[in-house]
C-alpha cells in the first residue's frame, strides 16, 4: 500500500480569508459568529451565523466566471489556489491524466437555487438565466477545479450531510493508498447562509439564537457556518521526489452507518467509524493524542459523541484532547471536515490545540478534555477528525505528524 | 375557545402518534404516547399552523423552553395561553 500525504492546503471560512489567519483565529479562540446579513434575515427567527463577510466576488473573479460559479464554487476555487500553491505541484502529462479532484458538498449551490425562485416564484418572472442548472449542480465546484488545473483522473463530489467532506477526503485518501491516482485535489464547501437554506434549518429546531457552545452544559444548538477548505493529498514518494514540503501524512479512515434513525444519532454507530478509523492507521488508541469533534453543539450529538469516545477509549478517553472548532467557525455542513482537518494538520505541525470556545458549564455528560476556551500547547502524534451526519452516516479520518 | 384549543391540540398529538382521539388522555406524556423528537417537532409545526402561532420551542432544552410539553394537558395550556396572548 501506498503512503499519503498532505503537501498543501487552503481555505476560506468565518475566521479567516486563508489558513493563517485562520490558524491564527483558532489559536487565538476567536470567533467568527455574529448576525447575519442578507435579504430578509428579519423574517428568520435565526440571525446568527458564522459568515464570510465583506466578501465582494468581482474582486476574486471576472463578469464571466462569476456567472458561473455559485458562491460554493467561488470559495472552493479560492481555497483551492491557496492549496495548489502551497504544494507547488503542476498538473501535466501523466500526472493531470492520472489524477483528479474529489469535494464535498451537502447542498451545492443553494444561493443560486434561492435567488432563482425569488425571480420564479417570488417576482412573478418567466425566465431565468440561462446557467443556473451549471451553476447550482452538486458537482459544479468539483469540475471547475478540474478545469482550472487540469486533472483529468477521476472526479466527483460526495453528499452526505455534514460528513460529505470527510467522506470526500477518505476517498481520496483511498485511491492514493491502493495506487489507483498520484495525487488527488480533495475536501470540501458549503454556503447555504441565505434565507431558504436558514429557513429550512430553523425547522428543525437544532438552531442555537446566541452561540455554539459544545460540550457545555448550557449548550442550545448548533450555529451554520459556510466556506470551504480544499487541500493537496499526494503519494508520498510522488511528493518527496519532487521536494515538497509535506504537512502531515493521512494514516487511516473509517465510515459507518447508523442504520437507525433520520436524525438521531447513536453511539454505536460513532463508536465503529472512530475504533475503525484507528484500526485503519495501524495505531493504538493509546496515541491518539487529540479528536477534532464533530461537536455541533446540540444536546443529542455532543453526549453521544462523547460517549463513543468513552467507549472506543476506554481509560484512554480521559487523557486525550477532544475540541470542537465549529464554536468558532460554525457548522459549514457539508464543507465542515475540511476545515476542521485545518485543526488537525496545526495539532500535529506546531504542538497548538484548538479550542472549543463558549464553553461555560461543565455538562457530566461530556466529561472529556474538550480544551475549554483557551487553546493548548501539547505534543501529539495521531489525531482522529470526526464528521457524523444526519442520515446516520459517519466517517472518521486518522493523521500521523511527519516525518 | 378553551375546548376548541384543547381538541384540536388533542387532534394534532392523536395524528402523531397514531393514535385515536380518545386515547390521548390528557395526563399522558408525549413518551407515553410514542411520540419521538421528531414527532414533536412536527407536531409543534401542525400548532404553529393551526393556530397562527409561534411556539418558542428548542429541541435542544425541552425543559428549558417556555413552552411545557411535559403532558397533553401541559401543551394545551400553553397553547392557550399563547392563542390568548396573540388575541390580547
Amino acid at each position: 500500500m501506498k503512503r499519503v500525504v498532505i503537501t498543501g492546503q487552503g481555505t476560506i471560512n468565518a475566521l479567516g480569508r486563508n489558513v493563517p489567519e485562520t490558524l491564527d483565529a483558532m489559536r487565538e479562540g476567536r470567533s467568527g459568529i455574529g448576525p447575519l446579513e442578507f435579504r430578509d434575515v428579519e423574517r428568520l427567527s435565526i440571525r446568527i451565523g458564522g459568515q464570510v463577510r465583506d466578501f465582494v466576488p468581482e474582486k476574486e473573479f471576472n463578469r464571466q466566471q462569476i456567472a458561473l460559479y455559485d458562491r460554493f464554487t467561488q470559495f472552493t476555487l479560492i481555497a483551492a489556489k491557496e492549496a495548489l500553491e502551497q504544494s507547488g505541484i503542476s498538473f501535466e502529462g501523466e500526472l493531470a491524466a492520472r489524477s483528479g479532484v474529489v469535494l464535498g458538498t451537502a447542498g451545492g449551490g443553494v444561493n443560486t437555487w434561492d435567488e432563482n425562485y425569488r425571480t420564479v416564484y417570488e417576482d412573478g418572472k418567466n425566465r431565468v438565466h440561462p446557467f443556473v442548472v451549471p451553476k447550482l449542480m452538486n458537482n459544479a465546484a468539483a469540475s471547475h477545479v478540474s478545469i482550472t488545473y487540469n486533472l483529468q483522473g477521476p472526479s466527483y463530489t460526495v453528499a452526505t450531510a455534514c460528513a460529505s467532506s470527510n467522506h470526500a477526503m477518505g476517498q481520496a485518501f483511498n485511491m492514493i493508498r491502493s495506487g489507483m491516482v498520484p495525487a488527488m485535489v480533495t475536501g470540501g464547501s458549503e454556503s447555504m447562509l441565505c434565507f431558504g437554506g436558514v429557513k429550512a434549518w430553523e425547522g428543525l429546531r437544532v438552531m442555537s439564537r446566541d452561540a455554539c457552545r459544545p460540550f457545555s452544559a448550557n449548550r442550545n444548538g448548533m450555529v451554520q457556518g459556510e466556506g470551504a477548505a480544499v487541500f493537496v493529498f499526494e503519494e508520498l514518494e510522488h511528493a518527496q521526489a519532487r521536494g515538497a514540503d509535506i504537512l502531515a501524512e493521512v494514516v487511516g479512515f473509517a465510515m459507518s452507518s447508523d442504520a437507525a434513525d433520520i436524525v438521531m444519532p447513536s453511539k454505536r454507530g460513532a463508536a465503529k467509524a472512530i475504533s475503525g478509523a484507528v484500526r485503519d492507521a495501524g495505531v493504538n488508541p493509546e496515541e491518539i493524542g487529540y479528536i477534532n469533534a464533530h461537536g455541533t453543539g446540540t444536546a443529542a450529538n455532543d453526549k453521544t459523541e462523547c460517549a463513543a469516545v468513552a467507549e472506543v477509549f476506554g481509560r484512554h478517553a480521559d487523557r486525550l484532547m477532544i475540541s470542537s472548532t465549529k464554536s468558532m467557525h460554525g457548522h459549514l455542513i457539508g464543507g465542515t471536515g475540511a476545515v476542521e482537518l485545518l485543526a488537525c494538520v496545526m495539532a500535529l505541525q506546531e504542538g497548538v490545540i484548538a479550542p472549543t470556545i463558549g464553553y461555560e458549564e461543565p455538562d457530566p455528560e461530556c466529561s472529556l478534555d474538550v480544551v475549554p476556551n483557551v487553546a493548548r500547547e501539547a505534543k501529539v502524534d495521531v489525531v482522529l477528525s470526526n464528521a457524523f451526519a444526519f442520515g446516520g452516516l459517519n466517517a472518521v479520518l486518522a493523521l500521523r505528524k511527519f516525518p | 375557545m378553551a375546548d376548541t384549543v384543547k381538541s384540536k391540540v388533542i387532534s394534532i398529538i392523536a395524528e402523531q402518534a397514531a393514535l385515536d382521539i380518545s386515547d390521548v388522555k390528557p395526563e399522558a406524556s408525549l413518551e407515553d404516547l410514542g411520540i419521538d423528537s421528531l414527532a414533536l417537532v412536527e407536531s409543534i409545526f401542525s400548532i404553529e399552523e393551526t393556530f397562527d402561532i409561534t411556539v418558542p420551542f428548542n429541541a435542544n432544552n425541552p425543559e428549558e423552553s417556555e413552552f411545557d410539553i411535559s403532558s397533553v394537558s401541559s401543551i394545551i395550556k400553553a397553547v392557550e395561553g399563547l392563542v390568548a396572548a396573540q388575541a390580547a
